[in-house]
């Protein structure tokens, strides 16, 4: 029976659809699938939807458009229905792109090496020296094994007769790989049994792969071999993506200043010392990867890699000099030169190239400009695609006049029709949309030739008729399955051998860079917790004063301002703090607006420290962290449009903050591996904490209302310590059994001694693993803590707890300080290689 | 004139004193003299203070000595010195010498006598028969060398129709001695070219990558010249001492021209180098050869301080 979804899913004659025949038959490899929609009703769809949409959000998959001002993460779009392959039709392609990599490995190696191809006039030496990304200083290096294209990708697409087209080649460092793989783990848990009955193929074996060929033409060392994921930072268009891959890879994921080259050989940075590394799987462009060589502007790169690469002694890939082939001048010569080199045809075409360099091409160029799209002959041009009958009256002439005046920079290209599948419709109704689709398939070098990944990243235009597919356009993405007729490859990672040389034990791979911002999420995490805990406490007395608990609320305030918590009186504004509503102070101190000491600003700080180390969380940890960040985005749009906050928001955001923060300590208890780096994360919480506590107890002692029982409470509160004071003493709280629970008790994890203790053991072990001597500043400071005399506290004579009071306080405010000062000593000690950059000298 | 062998002593001196410890430095050296087919070197030497802790002697792509140092412990100064000994013979060979008389028009007569321009520029196009390689790389953009159209118009005064290669170059070459200041002030090694075209001043360094911007924008092959020139001093009194520098001129591709293929000018003087140049080495731009290149951490301010010596050996 036809299934009624099809009854309003429109047929276009120009497309190819790639789930209906010419005569509106489904295709097979779409039957069952289609079936199965069908059957499903529009709640469940939009349950799978909210779902898929979740996860994305959760995953914080994002990509980053450099032209939208905010500049602010964008989620996009993954459609529910995945893309479907036949076998046949996938082996077709397969093969093809698979001998696509071929060729291009063996240009690269013919214009790094010999130059034939230029020497016998099958390429245009403009279109290679031409090139910004024709690497001199390269030339002559050859790789290991000859293999220059590590990793290549081709976004392929399909006209209307039904064949393939390559459209562009990505050879310097393909994105999209980590995409698919978020895609698949999607989509797969939406549809399970379709998933595993369609015998979709799977994707880790193609991963595995780049794990074992780049530790294969790595050098040996008789040591398992380091590959780091090279990345530009966190401000990349596509550093989730690399994150994402890094993680699920196990390669650590490094920027440039992690790594420095020491006798020709490249090392990582770590907090134990400099480590050796072996290959570099890199996504930073290759002109930018050494400033001493190369490009000399870069910030990004590493002085002496070429040396390196030279010498033999680092594996990077894919080759610097390979983004050389991303040109879009490139394809219209590769039949030529794929008999030339592979003496066999090219078996898929490219979209119909004509590099406006040559005469002929240049005047076909002009007379049929309204079919074609002109394009820029090399990527450093940044040249938007300019569509020919899109140009209105003068700008036609204007254009020719361009590529009369330097035809060699410009390329035209014939316009394609993208093929159509269906997307799922997001309205009410039960609906197939028909979209234009792209794929991008990927290839990975192994010894025994290139291996295709079965299946892609499917790029969904983001309306019926656009012709450009682009993520920073706009649309979305697509699951794409690959099906098989034979059993499906569900290998493990765990099949594989793994040898002791092999064996890989935590923290030994940290780059001090990591090590830093670890410490500082330790350190915001708790710093965020606090102040949101203080700011509750406030609020909370506050919005229930009544005449009778008015001294309590202006006691939590006061403390609030001993921590330098409120807003500052700002005189000279003639807008005293002091005098504005208590009640509006504390909302100040959520969220000042500008100010860079609120709440929001230390969440903020806690936000692009974790971003720095993103590939170090588990996902759990983002989901909370995510969770955050749109409660957060939700109360300052809220506070914003209400001039102010209402209590009860502002006591259901701190809340959140509360949950979040709770939930990533627990994650670092449970999830994280016990290395150098989880330990200075944990220490920095503790010296948070350690800070915090110092001040808050010392400040509350000198409290004129010290000993009244609300205070008490509410100081309990404060340091998450009420429950185990009530059960222990079942009356209210008074002073000296709250102050042997929050400073001497080491088994409460609020108390200070506590947090001595941890520091004191932590900072130990962290000194005998780097075979440095301990820390002495903490363990004096807890021998007198605990020889202090408690005694002063019994409630008998007024005087003498004033006294011990006084120098409790005096003791505890110190500690504080020491604290903050061990702090800066651990920054000196550990993290003295951030910041530092390298430049650049000339003389002449 | 007919110019005979000339001996030079060299010496190349340069130091930086950081303001604050340099851990680690990496710095790339083109600072020993090419050997060509009118240049030999008799006798060099570098002295590098402090010691490094690694050295690579290698020849770049166009073939330029290159020698890569590395310092991998706290420094607080660097100082390298060059110094040469360097035999430099007339350009052209004494077969030719007689094309070194002067036209009418005042030139040497091998200019007059080159092929037209457009004929060296369709013998490097594409397509047009095989390519004349060796040249090809000098022939696009480069770091500091753009190929645009404000070049070209600039050019295409020198460039009339028909008219010999060598005397259009010449020809430009002239012109931008005449309308383009000396101002070591005006710019830095940052300044873009088209800045360069824009204000019409700058160091001898600009006027090279102008000329080479205008020349490859007209479709032709021209590469950077690294070197030193004997400043001569006025009549009656002594050399002075460091008073020279490191110098830049272009040089000119041009297929036909018998003995040898590559013809140097110089923008900054308006004249045809000759054994009053010495070359250190050659590329696509000041980028590929400039004499000491470096990275390193640390630092701070610097700025390094360069004295050229060049003693004629009688």
């Amino acid at each position: 029976m036809r299934p009624s979804l099809l009854n309003s899913y429109p047929r276009d004659s120009d497309r190819f659809d790639e789930m209906l025949t010419a005569s509106g038959e489904v295709r097979p490899a779409w039957r069952r699938f289609l079936a199965h929609i069908e059957g499903t009703s529009a709640e469940q769809m939009r349950h799978r939807c909210d779902y898929v949409r979740r996860r994305i959000l959760d995953n914080g998959v994002s990509y980053n458009v450099y032209a939208d001002p905010q500049g602010a993460d964008r989620p996009w779009e993954l459609d529910p229905l995945p893309w479907l392959l036949p076998p046949d039709e996938w082996q077709r392609v397969a093969s093809a792109v698979g001998q696509r990599a071929r060729l291009l490995n063996a240009i690269l190696r013919d214009l790094y090496g010999a130059q034939e191809l230029l020497r016998e006039g099958r390429l245009p030496a403009a279109l290679i020296f031409g090139h910004h990304n024709f690497l001199w200083p390269c030339q002559g290096i050859e790789p290991a094994g000859g293999t220059f294209l590590h990793l290549y990708a081709a976004d392929l697409a399909r006209s209307p007769d039904g064949r393939w087209w390559v459209i562009a080649d990505r050879t310097q460092g393909p994105s999209g790989a980590g995409y698919a793989l978020e895609n698949r783990t999607i989509i797969s848990s939406v549809f399970p049994d379709l998933f595993r009955d369609l015998h979709v193929q799977h994707l880790a074996f193609f991963f595995r792969q780049i794990q074992e060929s780049l530790a294969h033409w790595a050098p040996r060392t008789g040591e398992a071999p380091l590959i780091v994921l090279l990345t530009p930072g966190p401000y990349n268009e596509t550093y989730f993506e690399q994150a994402y891959l890094a993680r699920y890879l196990g390669f650590p994921l490094v920027e440039g200043q992690d790594l420095t080259v020491r006798g020709d050989c490249v090392y990582l940075r770590t907090l134990t010392g400099l480590r050796r590394v072996h290959a570099i799987f890199r996504r930073l462009d290759d002109d930018y990867c050494d400033p001493l060589e190369l490009r000399g502007d870069s910030a990004l790169g590493i002085a002496g890699l070429l040396q390196a690469v030279r010498a033999g002694n680092v594996l990077v890939a894919n080759a610097l000099g390979s983004g050389l082939l991303e040109s879009a001048a490139l394809p219209g010569f590769l039949p030529g030169i794929c008999e030339k080199l592979l003496g066999e045809p090219l078996a898929m075409p490219s979209v119909a190239t004509w590099w406006c360099g040559e005469q002929a091409a240049l005047e076909y160029s002009v007379a049929h400009l309204d079919r074609l799209v002109i394009k820029g002959a090399y990527p450093s041009q940044r040249f938007d695609p300019v569509f020919g009958n899109e140009l209105q009256g003068d700008e036609r002439q204007t254009m020719i006049a361009r590529l009369r005046a330097r035809p060699q920079a410009y390329v035209a290209q014939e316009l394609v029709n993208f093929s159509q599948a269906p997307a799922w419709g997001l309205g009410k109704q039960r609906r197939l949309l028909p979209r234009g689709v792209g794929l991008r398939v990927f290839a990975v070098a192994t010894p025994n030739g290139y291996l295709v990944m079965p299946g892609g990243l499917a790029r969904v235009a983001a309306a019926t008729n656009a012709r450009v597919i682009s993520m920073q356009r706009g649309g979305a993405s697509k699951d794409t399955w690959v099906l098989t007729d034979q059993a499906v490859n569900t290998f493990s990672l765990l099949k594989h051998t793994i040898g002791q040389a092999d064996l890989v034990r935590g923290g030994r791979r940290l780059s001090s860079r990591v090590v830093e911002n670890l410490y500082w999420f330790g350190r915001y995490t708790e710093r965020c917790d606090k102040t949101a805990r203080m700011l509750r406490v406030a609020l909370s007395r506050l919005v229930d004063s009544s005449a009778d608990g008015e001294p309590v609320a202006l006691a939590a305030i006061e403390l609030c301002r001993s921590l330098n918590l409120l807003p500052l009186d700002d005189l000279a504004a003639g807008d005293p703090g002091v005098n504005m509503e208590p009640r509006q102070q504390v909302a100040r101190a959520i969220n000042g607006g500008e100010s860079a000491h609120d709440l929001v600003a230390d969440i903020r700080r806690l936000f692009w420290v974790a971003t720095q180390v993103r590939e170090r969380f588990s996902l759990d940890n983002w989901h909370a962290l995510n969770r955050l960040q749109h409660q957060l985005q939700r109360y300052t749009t809220t506070t914003a449009a209400n001039d102010g906050s209402e209590p009860a928001d502002a006591l259901a955001f701190l809340d959140q903050v509360l949950l979040v923060s709770s939930s990533l300590s627990g994650f670092a208890m449970d999830n994280m591996t016990r290395d150098d780096g989880w330990r200075l994360l944990i220490v920095g919480r503790r010296l948070e904490r350690l800070v915090f506590l110092g001040n808050a107890i010392g400040h509350y002692l000198r409290l004129p209302d010290r000993c009244a029982a609300d205070n008490l409470e509410w100081l309990l509160e404060l340091t998450d310590s009420i429950i185990t004071y009530r059960s222990r003493y079942m009356t209210q709280p008074q002073l000296l059994p709250t102050l042997d629970l929050l400073v001497l008790d080491e088994s409460n994890p609020h108390a200070v001694a506590f947090q001595l203790q941890i520091l004191i053991r932590y900072l130990g072990h962290l000194a005998h693993h780097l075979g440095e001597i301990p820390d002495e500043t903490l363990a004096p400071i807890l021998k007198t803590l605990q020889a202090f005399d408690f005694a002063g506290f019994e409630n008998r004579y007024p005087v003498t707890t004033d006294k011990a009071c006084r120098e409790l306080a005096t003791m505890l405010i110190d500690t504080s300080l020491a604290a903050k000062t061990l702090s800066d000593r651990l920054a000196m000690r550990y993290f003295s290689h951030v910041g530092e950059f390298s430049r650049q000298t000339f003389a002449s | 004139m007919i110019a005979s062998t000339a001996r030079y002593h060299l010496v190349h001196e340069t130091s930086y004193r950081y303001a604050s410890p340099v851990s680690l430095s990496r710095q790339l050296l083109h600072l020993t003299p090419r050997e060509s087919r009118w240049q030999r070197r008799l006798r060099h030497d570098i002295l590098v203070s402090p010691a490094a802790t690694g050295e690579h002697l290698r020849e770049d792509c166009f073939g330029n000595p290159v020698r890569e140092l590395t310092f991998e412990y706290p420094h607080d100064s660097l100082s390298v010195r060059a110094e040469s000994i360097v035999e430099v013979l007339p350009h052209l060979p004494a077969t030719v010498q007689s094309a070194l008389e002067r036209t009418s028009a005042g030139v040497p007569g091998y200019l007059e006598n080159s092929p037209p321009w457009e004929s060296v520029r369709d013998a490097l196009a594409y397509g047009a028969r095989p390519v004349l390689f060796e040249a090809s790389r000098y022939q696009f953009e480069s770091a500091y060398v753009r190929v645009k159209h404000q070049f070209a118009a600039y050019a295409a005064a020198s460039f009339t129709p028909g008219r010999p290669v060598l005397a259009a170059v010449q020809a430009l070459m002239s012109r931008i001695y005449n309308e383009f200041a000396f101002d070591p002030e005006a710019t830095t090694v940052a300044t873009p070219v088209a800045t360069v075209l824009a204000e019409k001043k700058g160091v001898c360094q600009d006027f090279a990558h102008l000329m080479l911007s205008c020349l490859r924008s007209q479709g032709l092959a021209a590469r950077y010249v690294s070197g030193y020139l004997l400043t001569q001093p006025p009549a009656g009194q002594p050399r002075l001492v460091g008073a020279d520098a490191s110098h830049a001129w272009v040089s000119v591709f041009c297929p036909e021209l018998e003995g040898g293929r590559w013809v140097d000018f110089d923008p900054t003087n308006n004249l045809l180098p000759d054994t009053q140049h010495i070359t250190l080495a050659w590329g696509r731009d000041f980028a590929d050869v400039s004499p000491l290149r470096g990275v390193i951490l640390g630092g701070d301010a610097h700025q390094p301080e360069v004295a050229v010596t060049v003693t004629p050996i009688v």
